[in-house]
């Protein structure tokens, strides 16, 4: 007996909650997930030359870009590590958020064709993107490796890993939840205004500066400090650097209002997607 | 037995152009007008009444499962959002509806595939957005390339497919569903003859394996052929629910003019429409009954705003079996020389020899001067029964009621003869049915 079959009796009517997830269609269509990060991956690199190593080019030069004019023109401090880690280990965390964030955050506006003809459950498609952005945070994580251990050969003080990596997987699970939120949203939002469309890449961007990825947390002045708080990215790019390297810091109470707002985000981004996916079938 | 569907009091209201394609300056705009006083608070009002329709309007049916159940109406009288309502596309704004099965359905054919991936990986990824498992697809892959007819290009990537390949390949991948209920809309207006054949075998398949087929599409020939069970949508409410001849027959009728100035076909591009259409027999009065072998006259009534020089207007008849003949203007080199304010075009046929007991579909179409640029799209407008026996064609012995139901449909006057060439092996004596 296939799965679907728990689908055969379907209820037909107007539907008037906040927030309702449809797990058991979501797993009946576990298949169309796996395809979806196929296509994905199959139609970002056919007819590219490199193909995925693509992946490997944009943190490359973000990271020597940023230790030619933060660290050697501008002289921002790196908490003691090698500034090519230091960049490489917050682009690392970053990217796998931003990335994400710019897949997602126009699915309605992009499969509003497929939206109004077929039915699936509809949330398949940001997590489908943001799924497939695993893989490119795979490459990168490569070649952190490949630049931490070659830094280490060549004997470079002041880094190493950190025990409480154990709980890296945690902060890859909480930005891929808070990137999925942050995709919802976008994708809300560019459904009823096609501007904001523009406006993602420059969020970002300011949401990078945002966040502690080119200075150490330690840097900020503590006046400041209260207001890097309230973004929830600025958390998840400190400790992945205490993690990896065994600089910056580590606050568990900080981390708990960091997940909090992550949870806050993705709730209210389900709503406002499941909100406007509804009406949005209805003027395409 | 229950029934696989029930429809119970679904209502659709559409709120049209208040949300979707609009910039933020649009929104600024208001925001500033109301802030600044300028809007008048009943202009305003007016405005957002006029936004609002119903699509559908307290719509309630049940069908039983092995039914197949054609959905007809005017552009706009709510067929399609109902069968988006149906598959979970749209909801209902109020009402609500049981589906006891597994459903597909197919309301345009090949959304879901991606022109980069190939004609495998499509197969796949379609099949997966319509709600198959992977075992499943991989089970009945070669039934779907074989329908298909794409074996060759299974590997191409579908942006290098022809139209008629893509339409093949979506609608083969959606036919081997095997749901229990099958939605269909209109997709057989695409792709060429045989396969449009094709696609409605499947279809008769799929409803005589015991499953439950809705179905909508313009060409109530298509809808006769398939469907044993008619419901006519009116202004988003049901207005008629019943055996496939009775309501076919009451809606083409209702489509040929309800009374003065009710516009049939208007031309989308010209100030010219046909007004309304007349059948006309022999004795000149307007009916929809001709006796076969009889005369048939139609008249056009037009209106023009703007004079409408040299069009070639053309007329179809189909049956059950498709299109069948034609009066075209371009055939004869009769046309007017320029349509302008009222008047009637009549076109007469001085004896259809039709297979009796047949419905028979009239659709009208024109062309501009030119002769390739569309002046009417064609559309079918009218439906009429014919009558009498085959015996007023001049055809001596009588036919079972099967065969005059479902033989083709035009009759030509023509003579059998026998002519053995060898004589028959004596030990068996042959027998020579003259029948």
């Amino acid at each position: 007996m296939d799965s679907i079959s728990s689908t055969h009796h379907i209820f037909i009517r107007p539907n008037r909650a906040w927030v309702r997830v449809d797990w058991k269609a979501l797993w009946a269509y576990r298949d169309l997930l796996f395809l979806l990060v196929r296509r994905d991956f199959i139609a970002k690199y056919r007819q590219t030359i490199l193909g995925p190593l693509w992946g490997l080019v944009q943190p490359l030069l973000m990271t020597v870009v940023f230790t030619l004019v933060f660290n050697r023109v501008a002289k921002v401090p790196t908490d003691g590590v090698p500034s090519m880690l230091f960049y490489m280990s917050g682009l690392l965390v970053w990217n796998f958020f931003s990335q994400a964030v710019n897949a997602s955050s126009a699915t309605l506006v992009r499969n509003a064709n497929l939206y109004g003809k077929v039915y699936f459950p509809r949330l398949i498609v940001p997590v489908a993107l943001v799924v497939s952005n695993i893989f490119s945070f795979l490459i990168q994580a490569l070649l952190f490796l490949g630049f931490f251990i070659y830094f280490r050969a060549k004997g470079a003080p002041g880094f190493g890993v950190n025990a409480d990596i154990a709980l890296f997987p945690l902060v890859l699970l909480q930005v891929l939840a808070l990137s999925l939120g942050v995709g919802l949203w976008m994708s809300a939002l560019t459904a009823k205004y096609r501007d904001l469309t523009q406006m993602t890449t420059f969020l970002l961007q300011i949401w990078m500066y945002a966040s502690p990825v080119i200075y150490p947390l330690s840097l900020l002045p503590d006046k400041y400090r209260i207001y890097s708080q309230i973004n929830p990215m600025t958390t998840p790019v400190e400790i992945t650097k205490h993690m990896l390297l065994g600089a910056g810091s580590f606050d568990v109470a900080q981390w708990a209002i960091s997940a909090a707002t992550t949870l806050v985000i993705l709730l209210t981004g389900l709503m406002i997607f499941q909100r406007t996916e509804r009406s949005f079938v209805d003027t395409v | 037995m229950e029934p696989i569907i029930e429809i119970r009091h679904i209502s659709k209201r559409y709120k049209l152009g208040s949300i979707g394609v609009k910039t933020l300056r649009d929104e600024l705009q208001v925001l500033w007008q109301r802030a600044s006083g300028k809007a008048r608070a009943g202009y305003e009002k007016n405005e957002r009444d006029a936004k609002e329709f119903w699509a559908l309007d307290d719509v309630s049916f049940n069908v039983r499962a092995g039914e197949t159940v054609g959905l007809v109406g005017r552009n706009g009288a709510g067929k399609s959002t109902l069968l988006k309502v149906l598959s979970r596309i749209t909801e209902p704004t109020s009402g609500e509806a049981e589906l006891r099965g597994r459903v597909s359905s197919l309301l345009e054919v090949g959304s879901g595939f991606h022109p980069e991936l190939s004609g495998r990986e499509n197969i796949y990824l379609n099949g997966a957005i319509l709600g198959m498992q992977r075992k499943e697809i991989q089970r009945k892959f070669d039934e779907i390339v074989a329908f298909s007819e794409v074996a060759k290009f299974l590997d191409t990537p579908v942006k290098r497919y022809s139209s008629g390949m893509y339409v093949r390949l979506a609608f083969a991948v959606a036919a081997h569903l095997e749901p229990e209920i099958l939605i269909v809309d209109e997709v057989l207006a695409v792709g060429d003859a045989s396969f449009q054949q094709k696609c409605v075998n499947k279809m008769s398949d799929v409803a005589s394996e015991g499953r439950t087929v809705i179905f909508v599409s313009h060409r109530t020939t298509s809808v006769q052929n398939l469907c044993s069970r008619v419901v006519w949508l009116d202004g988003g409410k049901v207005r008629m629910d019943g055996d496939c001849g009775p309501v076919l027959d009451e809606y083409l009728t209702a489509l040929q003019g309800s009374g003065e100035g009710a516009t049939l076909v208007r031309s989308p591009t010209e100030p010219v429409s046909i007004e309304k259409i007349q059948i006309r027999g022999a004795e000149g009065n307007p009916t929809l009954s001709i006796p076969t072998g009889g005369e048939l006259v139609i008249d056009l009534h037009y209106q023009a705003l703007q004079p409408i020089r040299q069009p070639y207007l053309y007329l179809i008849v189909s049956s059950q079996h498709g299109a069948i003949f034609t009066a075209n203007m371009a055939l004869r080199d009769q046309r007017p020389e320029v349509l302008e304010g009222r008047g009637v075009i009549t076109c007469r046929f001085p004896a259809v020899a039709l297979m009796p007991r047949q419905s028979y579909v009239l659709s009208l179409g024109g062309l501009k001067r030119d002769g390739h640029t569309p002046l009417f799209p064609k559309t079918e407008v009218a439906r009429f029964q014919v009558t009498g026996d085959t015996g007023d064609l001049g055809f001596d012995a009588e036919p079972a009621e099967r065969v005059m139901l479902h033989a083709p449909s035009v009759l030509l006057p023509h003579e059998w003869s026998f002519h053995p060439t060898a004589p028959a092996v004596p030990a068996e004596p042959a027998e020579v049915s003259a029948r």
